[in-house]
């Protein structure tokens, strides 16, 4: 029988070697004798305690934890990779926005939301990046592919669940066309395309 | 190249109410907005490719004016679309379909918008501009989504997975080896090294030429011997093969002499030479 201070250093050590996050059955399964599952989130929870003055730090995503380095230490690790990650375009993160935030959605439906036809490119990105996958078809003439976010779009963006997805900013609460008094709301400080115009 | 530069002025002076107006400069009310700053033909082009889409562009349009979205004026919205499209028409022939499908829309907007209502007892006012709006609402939220989402942080852009180097990432998954195993293989490495070493004493402890003068010893002694006598089975089969290799030796050396009367009588071992003297 191990005790909790043994039960900690393995699963330190299988966190640390692991290449996916571990959900807590996995972690679990690793032992002779039951062990359960609330002493395992506490340990866990210890061992974020104990990593917290540390580079990297341990986290929950959507597929179980996962050891990762902190933000604050990027600017050092990218010197050592220097190429940088390529940044998606609008078009990319429109798409999948949509899809994060509306799905099930077929391409007909990211198309209506964005005024504009969805390249082939911009699904094939996301699809590529295993962040989005086909989960169906919609049962309606054509039967077009209904596309959802995947477990890894959680994980890489360190979420647990869609339920952690920021909050959409409410930009008018009601379609009331009255005229209103308060134009403060419509003033986004940040538009990106004021930037450019002024800039141009 | 004029017209183009007087498109920047997203909101004519007449159009803006004066209620929106508090600030002065100089003392005197400042109504009108300031120009864009020149914009040369071809950034316009990248300019115009930095729309999503005419959703994006009518954003633009709203955004940049200080329009309320809930309350569009469609007259003017539609112009200054309409002068944006013109341009885009004239500078990029890809121009997509898109565009032109908004600008069909927006004049159906504006046109049903001059009609006068017609006021049905206990029915709801239809605003014509509703559905445009709820679309602008809807997109503007995704936009504003998206950027969110790429503000998020990333793995592999980041921050990293942490992993410690373990040796499986690098060999192959090699075959489990246990205890058992390796008691097993040591084992029989010892049995045959017990082996080799048993082959390399006895060459040198039964050496043929030795046997063969131990023979010849006994031999000298009386003459002869009975063949079976020679061999001594309690001392192994090593030595008697060695021993039998030497009786063999002798005789093809002539120093000794086998004989045998009859089928199954007992073979005579005897000194050759003791024979011929």
């Amino acid at each position: 029988m191990l005790s909790p201070s043994e039960i900690k250093i393995v699963l330190e050590t299988a966190l640390l070697s692991a290449q996916e996050p571990l959900p807590i059955p996995e972690l679990r399964r690793m032992f002779d004798e039951e062990i359960d599952g609330d002493l395992l989130r506490r340990l866990l929870e210890e061992i974020r305690e104990d990593w917290k003055e540390r580079g990297v730090e341990l986290v929950v995503t959507a597929s179980g934890w996962r050891f990762q380095t902190r933000g604050a230490f990027q600017t050092y690790l990218e010197r050592i990779h220097p190429e940088k990650p390529p940044r998606y375009s609008r078009a990319v993160l429109e798409t999948l926005a949509i899809i994060a935030y509306r799905q099930p959605v077929t391409r007909g439906d990211i198309e209506d939301m964005r005024g504009v036809t969805v390249s082939a490119e911009v699904i094939k990105r996301l699809e590529e990046r295993g962040w989005i996958d086909v989960i169906g078809h919609k049962e309606v003439p054509g039967r077009p592919a209904l596309f959802a976010t995947t477990k890894t779009f959680l994980d890489d963006l360190g979420l647990r669940s869609l339920q952690e997805l920021p909050p959409l900013e409410e930009i008018a609460k009601t379609l009331d066309l009255t005229p209103t008094q308060t134009p403060a709301t419509q003033s986004a400080p940040d538009e990106p395309e004021t930037a450019q115009a002024s800039s141009a | 190249m004029r017209d183009i530069v007087e498109l920047g002025i997203a909101a004519p002076p007449s159009a803006v109410p004066a209620a929106a107006h508090h600030a002065k400069l100089r003392g005197q009310p400042f109504t009108e907005l300031p120009s864009d700053l020149y914009i040369p033909p071809d950034a316009l082009e990248v300019f115009f490719e930095t729309f999503q889409g005419p959703l994006d562009l009518l954003l633009y349009l709203i955004r940049k004016a200080n329009i309320d979205i809930l309350d569009i004026p469609m007259a003017r919205l539609t112009e200054q679309y309409m002068e944006y499209v013109e341009v885009m028409k004239t500078r990029n022939l890809e121009l997509a379909a898109e565009y032109l499908v908004m600008a069909a829309m927006l004049m159906e907007i504006k046109s049903r918008m001059l009609l006068p209502q017609r006021a049905m007892p206990g029915e709801e006012e239809h605003d014509p501009r509703a559905e445009l709006v709820r679309r602008l609402i809807e997109y503007e939220k995704m936009k504003l989504a998206g950027q969110k989402l790429d503000s998020l942080p990333q793995l592999g852009r980041d921050f990293f997975p942490v992993e410690v180097w373990v040796e499986r990432t690098a060999a192959q998954r090699l075959p489990q080896v246990n205890i058992v195993d390796l008691q097993e293989a040591w084992r029989s490495l010892l049995l045959r090294a017990k082996m080799t070493q048993h082959h390399q004493v006895s060459r040198e402890e039964l050496s043929v030429r030795e046997h063969m003068s131990l023979i010849l010893r006994r031999l000298r002694s009386g003459g002869f011997a009975q063949f079976v006598e020679l061999f001594d089975p309690m001392r192994g089969i090593p030595v008697l093969i060695v021993n039998f290799l030497a009786v063999l030796e002798l005789v093809r050396e002539n120093l000794v002499e086998v004989t045998q009367s009859e089928p199954y009588a007992p073979i005579y071992v005897k000194l050759a030479h003791a024979q011929s003297e």
